[in-house]
């Protein structure tokens, strides 16, 4: 029974497989971005301030005469690398803390879960900035904020699905054979609570990227002459009337990734569910 | 080679102010299974079998009584010699469908318990497995498959190769062939004997099945309600079951060879 | 090839006529998979007919097709299904409601996915009195308890009161047969109703069943791979493999002189009690 032809099932990917066209495009923009973008990010230009899209500048300029489709571009990166550390963060901390506090139980499960509750039961924006507060406004320190907030969702998820596997008679098997705990996590546990985790993670990935823009909205996060679709938003704001593209573009752009994120999410929970049902 | 003596579970805690949730799943249960026997244990769900089953296996603590296999205490176990004692008791359990990781392949299965023990090296115990999927009858390139592309029959017949790949003195089953159909229940079932038979295991084999626990069983014990009711050699206990508990499970069964030749 | 069959009116219509049913299922890609082929099945008044069959054997889309319940890939693709006179395999799923519950009544397998946990048991098993015989709640309570009394659930005021998670399996398994029997319905289908529960209760249920044929004179098609409760039961037997009848005839002939080769084998594979290891039957 094994796939030797390429009788690939595109219509069941067919979600993930057009979330990941989206973001594979912005992932390409924001890897390639000094090759793509038309012009630096940061030349000033006070001559061809707040110009509207033209031949020349596709998009437009901002304020202070820069590209706004290479500060675009070029904000991709932020955005990306944020997605994938907050995600990554959350995904890998909270994993361990809810399958330590599922798999143990007790008063490891109890200890855990209770700090996990105080964290969850802030809103995510204010831990956010409240931890910023605290370690100070770069970028690097708002991808690790976000993580941090995204950690208590991962890892009820991640202790909630180590319940159910631990109910299986595999890992009972494992035990009789005399199983080392540190084997049966990774081996039998891990691998099988993957998949709502990486559905949680795709879902991750679009919030990160909205709660980096607010910070950067907030004036926390990237800081000028940084570019990051947060910030652009918050500048924009002020030439609402004057220069409506300065605010519709990076709007946009947030718009399609949370949009490509959500479509991979969606896609996954798909396609891992009826699986059974087949 | 295996003595019980008055073992108890009672699962569930006492209450703060009054009452409690405690119930005994098994309650004082005496029994011995001698080398190379096979003793079936009966019942109806409920009955606590699946549980002391579990108390041998040493995967629940007993909340009295004790467990003797071979001269071992195991329920004073001291932590470094549990690992020698899984060698010597492997179990088969009932479930085709949930007794194996379903991201591993057969191969990596049948694998796992020769590596956490330290058996053979890399190189070997590829070919240890292939020698044991033939011998439960399976070919040799299902050791890459895996446990969704084989049926139910298949699974527990990999269940036993698993169970045996340690070469243990004792195997426990609950309900194996519960969970199969009727063709393949008594190609199961033959496979075990013959395998019980090769390697002069001793066995205990649980099970709500009668026409079962009679095929495969040397002595039987009832069990009710976490207690043992009646034990004795198998035939004598279809012939002459003294307690009526044990008359009205037989008597229940809906045994075609026995209605047959009544009408 | 038609053997003497107690239960057959020779001048009347069979309860249920299943004719040459095939059932085919939709893959996404390549031809349907044909599940059930060219079966035929008759069921008579007040006759108790096993359908026993392994799993894989069609045995239990056979008989969501006569309730015109198939899952959504899966339709009949020839053959017909006549409860009476009435032909059952083209019909509007709104003449269908009408008949379900009411002529033809399904007892699943597991009463406890069946049953709705959040609604008492008196209300459930009076549900298809509500829904079809526009019974005053009065009356039809009335009827409940003696639907409950009939399936001998002891003390039947008190339980009708009581959510399905206070009943034990078998209990539930009654209350199911009662929910079935609420309309008196011509047919009852019977889907493995046994096969999660232990062996006494499932003793009980049989010898109910038995009742219920006795003293209302519905038919039942037991569907089941055990051929014990087929030999204690049934009037009549068609065995399935593969979607296909291989045999049928009166149970008594088909145990002593089992003509098909799978028959035989079914037989021989299945263990008595009465058996010792290594003696043939």
């Amino acid at each position: 029974m094994n796939l030797t032809l390429r009788d690939f099932d595109w219509h069941r990917w067919r979600l993930v497989i057009l979330g990941g066209a989206i973001i594979g495009t912005i992932l390409i923009c924001a890897i390639f971005a000094p090759w793509i973008a038309p012009y630096s990010p940061y030349d000033l230009d006070v001559m061809t301030m707040l110009q509207s899209p033209s031949g020349e500048h596709l998009l437009g300029t901002d304020e202070l005469g820069r590209d706004l489709l290479s500060r675009t571009i070029f904000a991709a990166r932020i955005s990306m690398q944020v997605a994938f550390i907050a995600a990554g963060v959350g995904l890998i901390f909270g994993t361990l803390i809810g399958v330590a506090a599922g798999y143990f139980g007790g008063l490891v499960d109890l200890v855990l879960m209770r700090f996990m509750e105080l964290l969850f039961s802030f809103p995510a924006i204010l831990l956010a900035v409240v931890l910023m507060a605290s370690l100070g406004t770069s970028i690097l320190n708002a991808m690790i904020a976000i993580g941090i907030v995204f950690i208590p969702g991962f890892s009820r998820l991640a202790r909630a699905a180590t319940e159910v596997v631990l109910r299986e008679q595999y890992v009972e098997s494992a035990r009789a054979i005399g199983m080392s705990h540190r084997r049966i996590v990774f081996v039998e546990i891990l691998p099988n609570i993957l998949a709502p985790l990486l559905v949680e993670a795709a879902v991750a990935f679009s919030y990160a990227i909205l709660l980096e823009s607010a910070l950067s909205f907030l004036g926390l996060g990237a800081q000028p002459p940084e570019p990051s679709w947060g910030n652009m938003l918050n500048t924009g704001r002020g030439f609402m009337t004057q220069a409506p593209w300065l605010s519709i573009v990076p709007g946009a752009a947030i718009f399609l990734s949370v949009l490509g994120f959500n479509l991979i999410g969606d896609g996954l929970r798909d396609v891992l569910d009826p699986h059974m049902k087949e | 080679m295996i003595t019980l003596s008055g073992v108890g579970k009672v699962f569930g805690q006492k209450r703060m102010f009054g009452g409690s949730s405690e119930f005994a799943a098994v309650s004082n249960v005496s029994l011995s299974v001698a080398r190379g026997q096979t003793l079936g244990i009966v019942g109806e769900s409920g009955s606590g079998k699946s549980t002391l089953l579990r108390i041998v296996l040493g995967l629940i603590r007993p909340t009295t009584g004790t467990i003797n296999i071979d001269g071992q205490d195991i329920a004073t176990l001291p932590r470094r010699d549990e690992k020698a004692f899984r060698r010597k008791v492997q179990p088969i359990f009932q479930n085709p469908a949930s007794s194996f990781n379903p991201r591993q392949s057969i191969g990596a299965i049948l694998r796992a318990p020769l590596e956490v023990h330290d058996i053979g090296t890399r190189q070997s115990r590829p070919d240890r497995v292939a020698k044991l999927l033939v011998r439960v009858g399976l070919p040799v390139d299902y050791a890459s498959r895996y446990p969704h592309q084989l049926s139910g029959g298949q699974k527990q017949r990999v269940a036993i190769a698993r169970a045996i790949i340690l070469e243990p003195s004792i195997v426990l089953a609950d309900e194996p062939t519960s969970a199969l159909d009727v063709s393949v229940q008594s190609q199961v079932l033959e496979l075990f004997r013959e395998t019980r038979e090769a390697m002069g295991l001793t066995s205990i084999f649980v099970s709500h099945n009668l026409a079962v626990i009679r095929q495969v069983s040397d002595t039987v014990a009832v069990m009710r309600l976490g207690r043992i009711l009646e034990m004795g050699r198998v035939d004598d206990i279809f012939a002459n079951p003294q307690h009526e508990y044990t008359r009205a499970l037989i008597d229940a069964v809906p045994d075609h060879a026995a209605i047959m030749a009544r009408s | 090839m038609t053997e003497p069959r107690q239960h057959a009116l020779p001048d009347g219509l069979p309860t249920l006529r299943i004719r040459d049913l095939s059932i085919e299922f939709q893959r996404r890609r390549g031809a349907p998979l044909r599940m059930v082929d060219r079966v035929s099945i008759d069921i008579w008044p007040g006759e108790i007919v096993g359908v026993i069959g392994e799993s894989g054997s069609g045995k239990t889309l056979t008989s969501l097709a006569t309730l015109q319940m198939l899952p959504n890939r899966a339709a009949i693709a020839e053959g017909t299904i006549h409860l009476d006179d009435i032909p059952l395999q083209d019909r509007s799923e709104r003449d269908m409601r009408a008949l379900r519950g009411d002529r033809i009544a399904l007892i699943p397998q597991d009463a406890m996915q069946s049953l709705n946990p959040t609604m008492r048991i008196g209300r459930q098993v009076g549900e298809p009195l509500e829904l079809h015989s526009g019974l005053s709640s009065q009356r039809a309570r009335q009827t409940v308890r003696k639907l409950l009394e009939a399936v001998h659930i002891r003390e039947p005021e008190k339980r009708v009161q009581e959510y399905p998670h206070q009943f034990s399996g078998g209990m539930q398994q009654r209350a199911m047969i009662a929910m079935g029997l609420a309309l008196n319905p011509q047919l009852l289908i019977a889907d493995e109703p046994t096969t999660a529960l232990d062996v006494t209760v499932q003793a009980q249920v049989l010898k109910l069943l038995r009742e219920i044929r006795d003293d209302k004179g519905a038919s039942i098609m037991f569907i089941t791979h055990d051929l014990g409760i087929v030999a204690e039961l049934c009037d009549w037997v068609y065995v399935m493999r593969n979607g296909q009848i291989v045999e049928n005839g009166p149970t008594r002939r088909l145990f002593m002189a089992p003509q098909a080769d799978y028959t035989r084998m079914l037989l021989d594979a299945t263990l008595s009690i009465h058996t010792k290891p290594g003696v043939a039957q």
